[in-house]
């Protein structure tokens, strides 16, 4: 008999049964709320940020194993990196480090580059109305 | 580690009582039934032979049996075949909004090719309601097509009111019966029915082979072209092995009918009931009394529908789920949204089916595990946390 073949490979699998990163931050710095529009689901990432380096990412997602798979790896990938670096991680990035998802599951990767690239532009965009308030204080 | 089966709905394994049954069809009796010498002789007896079976499954008449290579190909040659046979009299065709895939997508086909085709809407149960048949009926209507019971939720809906309509209007009425030949009692006379699908993998019994039963009568194009087998209804020489095997199947089913319906009614209703008693904020989808006797169908809040197969697989457990995210199209089930679920809802439901070989254990290991997966997969759900 052929072997049982999953679906997906063992590397998402193993992210699925066992996901780093799940919850929320408390305080983040930024937060990213994205949904599929695809197949419909949801997304959430929260980061966290020091001297412009990430230095915790969380998640929460209602979707397939292979969503669930690439956030958990997405948050892996984004810790210790600066917003930089982090904005560079495309989905064939996640996808490849989870080595390889099937072409219809392909979107779902789409979904965590998207919610950490909204967290990133969440962070920015406060940080940038910080300096702008800080700067208001200092004008007489 | 033992696995537990509750995919029933989507195929059964063939019974080895049918594969015996079956085997000397490949290699001593391999004969073409068309052929006018002893092995072709003793192949068309055992193909005329099953078709009796068939046919005394579903009180019809053994000459109004064709087999098919399997359900779907008889939904397509009951759609088609009386739209084309039929295109002089008009071009308005009734179904459902719930209809399998076989039946939607042969009216779809036909839609664009000009036919006016009407998909009734169910109400929360799923249940289609005859009244509605009988108000859209014009004098171009030429076919109604209600599926007995779907497949997903497991609802049986009124064909034999809906007959009757058909009937009175002299209009013909198919019924997809894939889902309860063999299962319950299914009678072409009291259903009022001119055309019935069926299928041989659904009932114990091997794939490729299923049958579509014509009453006598009944206008119908061909769309086979070839030999003139199956009283030249569908050309092609016969899947002999596959038919002895569905009569064969067909035969120990009506045996066992009222049994096994009995039993897997009982499993079925204790499951449910420990489901809604065990995880909070779930539903049942279809109707609770008129209903499958092997079906369950649940939705759970704020958990997508294939991470919970997919953990359910991990331990063993195959069921399967309605969610946009398991199926090839990305869109969620059209029975759960004809039905009225929301998106997420559709997401998040869970469907078991049960069998032959389904034990009161099986079940209680489902629910020992799904009250965890559902734990661990809602603690990392954003849904939640938002309405809280
Ligand atoms: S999240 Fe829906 S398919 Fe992956």
């Amino acid at each position: 008999m052929p072997d049982v073949r999953s679906l997906y490979s063992e590397k998402v699998m193993e992210h699925f049964r066992n996901p780093r990163n799940v919850g929320e931050i408390e305080n983040p710095d930024g937060i990213g709320h994205v949904g599929n529009p695809v197949c419909g689901d949801i997304m959430e990432l929260y980061i966290k940020v020091n001297n412009g380096t990430i230095i915790d990412a969380k998640f929460k997602t209602f979707g397939c194993g292979a969503a669930i798979a690439t956030s958990s790896m997405v948050t892996e990938m984004v810790k210790g990196k600066s917003i930089e670096e982090a904005l560079g991680i495309s989905n064939r990035a996640v996808a490849q480090a989870l080595d390889g998802l099937p072409p219809i599951k392909m979107h779902c990767s789409v979904l965590a580059e998207e919610a950490l690239k909204s967290a990133i532009e969440d962070y920015l965009d406060k940080s940038e109305k910080r300096s702008a308030d800080g700067e208001g204080e200092r004008t007489p | 580690m033992k696995r537990i089966y509750l995919d029933y709905a989507a195929t059964t394994p063939t019974r080895p009582e049918v594969v015996k049954a079956m085997l000397p069809y490949f290699t001593d009796a391999f004969g073409n039934p068309s052929a006018i010498h002893s092995y072709g002789q003793e192949a068309k007896g055992a193909v005329e032979e099953a078709r009796v079976k068939v046919a005394d499954l579903i009180g019809a008449r053994d000459e109004e049996i064709v087999f098919t290579s399997g359900g779907t190909e008889a939904d397509n040659f009951a759609i088609k075949g009386v739209a084309y046979g039929k295109e002089s009299k008009g071009n308005h065709i009734i179904t459902s909004s719930i209809e399998h895939h076989a039946v939607i997508e042969a009216c779809k086909f036909l839609e664009r090719r000009g036919f006016n085709i009407t998909y009734l809407p169910v109400d929360a149960y799923g249940l289609v309601a005859p009244d509605d048949v009988r108000k859209t009926i014009t004098d171009k209507t030429i076919l109604i097509s209600v599926m007995h019971a779907n497949n997903e939720m497991g609802t049986i809906e009124p064909i034999a009111e809906i007959g009757r309509i058909a009937k009175e209007a002299e209009i013909h009425f198919h019924t997809d019966a894939v889902q309860t030949a063999g299962h319950v009692p299914v009678d072409v006379d009291e259903l009022g029915v001119d055309l019935l699908s069926m299928s041989a993998h659904k009932l114990y019994g091997p794939k490729g082979v299923g049958a579509l039963y014509i009453r006598k009568g009944t206008k119908l194009v061909s769309f086979m072209h070839g030999g003139g087998q199956e009283r030249r209804r569908r050309a092609s020489t016969e899947n002999v092995p596959g038919i002895v095997g569905f009569g064969k199947a067909v035969e120990l089913a009506k045996q066992e009918m009222n049994e096994e319906a009995e039993r897997l009614s009982y499993l079925r209703d204790q499951l449910i009931k420990s489901l809604l008693e065990r995880i909070d904020r779930i539903c049942l989808n279809g109707h609770p009394t008129s209903r499958l006797p092997n079906n369950v169908n649940v939705s759970i809040d704020f958990v997508e529908g294939e991470s919970m197969c997919l953990n359910l697989d991990l331990e063993g457990i195959c069921a399967s789920t309605g969610s946009a995210c398991s199926s090839a199209s990305l869109e969620p089930s059209h029975i759960l949204l004809a039905m009225g679920l929301s998106h997420e809802q559709a997401h998040g439901s869970l469907r078991f089916t049960l069998g032959r070989w389904t034990t009161e254990e099986e079940l209680a290991r489902v629910l020992d595990v799904l009250p965890q997966i559902v734990t661990k997969l809602r603690a990392m759900s954003p849904l939640l946390k938002s309405r809280r």
